[in-house]
């Protein structure tokens, strides 16, 4: 049985793959590139995030932070100090995971929206530093000379490279957390969304977990940061504020809590939203919020379950054809 | 060193914004006992009470007083009618289902009054002469004094309210139970819907009592809820009156830290402080601690 599912889980991701490797193929130009790459670096941040709040049910409104940590410490690093370019990303990520460390104990004692509120503080304070800390940051008007990603000393210059590089990252990572859910460490996490209480009582560490989930998620954001720095080549605050921070949130909630295709949805869609809706210019952030409305109101269970509703139904049409089921339709 | 005037004038100037924080945090809370939902729209009724005050003057050509009371009206309706069309057809799904949505509603109301208003800055007259007062050194504005008074009033009434009338008590009882409150018949739809209208009412009077001071336009709202939320977590979730004293504490801290250590700072000082004070006490300055419930 679990082969089978096995099987089918390889199978999508397998065809998903496929799917991103042709895709650029039938793009019209480089501007839609642009919008998958964003789309892919997003991504990476909410599956990171859902682990967090979709699996291990900690929501956390300061998840930019991390985001910006990780593009600001590479840009800086390589930059300013001539660090090769992965060893910058590497210490980017190396450099939020600490940051994560140091705020999780005391921060993940807080619970519902005390935590929501701590995150949010945290976010504010990272937003205000790399605002003020001028010297270092270059403060409100940013950070640029970034260099570009490079593969043995070359650099990837055309959007095309960047985008499987990318797109590549967020196989992988969605892979690793693929066999985080469905390990010990993903049964653990699901016991403490059910009932914290209750995982404690049935011997699972539950502070460790919450824990390394939150640093995980952190070291997910700053991989995604150091990623959009080396591919826009240019910091500034703006980018990983409070409002990014909600805008990751609505990411997970949107695509579907607790499943790692909804995080891959809900990055994707809202990345791509923003865009379509230019051709109505000024009414479009009214059409964007009116749409989050409503697909809230009518998909609680965010874009994972439309797909699976959508699923079902065309099970449902097809077994309505076959002339010989047993029961009928209640 | 700062010498006490400055002092004095830093907590005059804080205070009156952390009112209009504690009145946002008001709004929170409000809808939050009800509920159990942050209202993340909060802010964006904050900036109504100011932006359609302003509007009410330049386009309708109304007095002062007139223009800040439709101002109030008319955010009091948007209020309700946020309940009834994107809460109450939904009531029931999980919490950040309906978090989600107020932000929705939130993206909605900036969004429309950027259209309507445009993306200028404007400002609302004094409510009575500008000519600034000296106490002890410290000067102050007239307006400073109609935050406080009017704040103040708004607290005395609510505790009327919540402490001499059956509704006040009905929506106390939905605040701590809302299943228990409904089987003793009290309409907790109905109860919702005045949650609504109640913290959309203070959030308004709150914009536009503050416009005069600090400048309006149709993206104050993101930071007005934000340090709303603040306010209320500090005093502790679900204590209307804490809320409205984290407010003000907030607001002087802000003003306290700009003025001593750097104004860039400001909010990061508030908000480490907001931290720590969480990091010792997990449910705020005022909250109850209280068994948990399993």
């Amino acid at each position: 049985m679990s082969r089978w599912r096995d099987r089918g889980h390889h199978l999508g991701i397998a065809a998903f793959a496929a799917g991103l490797a042709v895709l650029p193929l039938g793009l019209p130009n480089e501007y839609y590139l642009t919008v998958l790459i964003f789309a892919g670096l997003h991504t990476i941040l909410t599956l990171g995030l859902n682990l967090l709040m979709g699996y291990a049910g900690q929501v956390s409104l300061g998840h930019a932070a991390f985001y910006g940590i990780g593009a600001y410490a590479t840009g800086i690093l390589t930059a300013r100090y001539q660090w090769p370019v992965p060893v910058g990303v590497a210490a980017g990520v190396a450099i939020a995971l600490a940051v994560a460390a140091a705020i999780a104990v005391p921060t993940l004692r807080l619970k519902g929206h005390y935590l929501a509120m701590a995150t949010l503080g945290f976010g504010v304070i990272v937003y205000i530093v790399l605002n003020e800390a001028t010297d270092l940051t270059g403060g409100p008007s940013g950070f640029t000379g970034i260099p570009k990603l490079g593969l043995a000393g070359i650099p990837i210059a055309s959007d095309l490279g960047y985008y499987y590089v990318v797109w590549g990252a967020t196989l992988l990572l969605f892979l690793l957390a693929q066999n985080l859910v469905r390990s010990r460490l993903g049964r653990a996490l699901r016991a403490i969304h059910t009932s914290e209480t209750a995982a404690a009582v049935l011997g699972v560490d539950t502070e460790r977990y919450k824990i390394g989930v939150f640093i995980l998620s952190a070291g997910y954001a700053a991989a995604a940061g150091a990623l959009y720095a080396h591919y826009v080549t240019f910091v500034s605050p703006g980018s990983f504020g409070f409002h990014a921070s909600i805008q990751f949130v609505t990411m997970v909630v949107l695509g579907g809590m607790g499943s790692l295709w909804g995080a891959v949805a809900g990055a994707t869609f809202l990345t791509v939203l923003p865009e379509l809706l230019r051709a109505i210019e000024d009414y479009d952030i009214l059409v964007y919020g009116g749409l989050l409305i409503l697909c809230m109101m009518f998909l609680p269970g965010g874009l994972a379950e439309g797909a699976e509703r959508l699923a079902q139904a065309v099970r449902g049409l097809l077994e309505r054809r076959r002339p010989a089921a047993p029961e009928g339709t209640g | 060193m700062a010498s006490p005037s400055d002092l004095l004038q830093y907590a005059i100037s804080g205070a009156t914004l952390g009112a209009t924080y504690g009145l946002a945090g008001l709004g929170f809370t409000v809808i939050f006992n009800t509920t159990e939902i942050i209202n993340l729209a909060q802010g964006e009724f904050v900036m109504l009470g100011g932006m359609l005050a302003v509007f009410a003057i330049r386009w309708g050509g109304l007095p002062l007083p007139l223009a800040v009371l439709l101002a109030i009206g008319l955010t009091t309706c948007i209020g309700v009618a946020m309940d009834r069309l994107t809460i109450r057809p939904v009531r029931g799904r999980s919490v950040i289902v309906l978090i989600i949505i107020t932000i929705g509603v939130s993206i909605v109301l900036r969004g429309a009054a950027m259209l309507v208003f445009g993306k200028d800055t404007y400002s609302l007259p004094a409510f009575s002469g500008g000519e600034p007062l000296a106490v002890l050194g410290a000067s102050f504005l007239p307006q400073n004094l109609w935050v406080g008074g009017i704040t103040l009033c708004t607290l005395v009434a609510m505790k009327l309210y919540f402490d001499r009338t059956i509704s006040g008590k009905a929506m106390l009882a939905c605040a701590c139970d809302r299943k228990a409150a409904s089987l003793m018949g009290i309409n907790v739809d109905a109860m919702v819907t005045l949650s609504f209208a109640f913290s959309a009412l203070v959030g308004a009077l709150g914009g536009a009592i503050l416009a005069p001071i600090t400048l309006t336009s149709y993206d104050v709202g993101i930071l007005l809820g934000l340090k709303g939320f603040a306010a209320c977590i500090l005093g502790g979730l679900g204590n209307p009156f804490g809320a409205v004293a984290g407010g003000v504490i907030l607001g002087v801290l802000e003003s306290l830290s700009a003025g001593l250590i750097s104004s860039g700072y400001k909010d990061a000082v508030a908000f480490v402080i907001l931290l720590g004070l969480l990091f010792v006490r997990p449910s705020g300055l005022f909250g109850r601690r209280g068994a948990e419930r399993v």
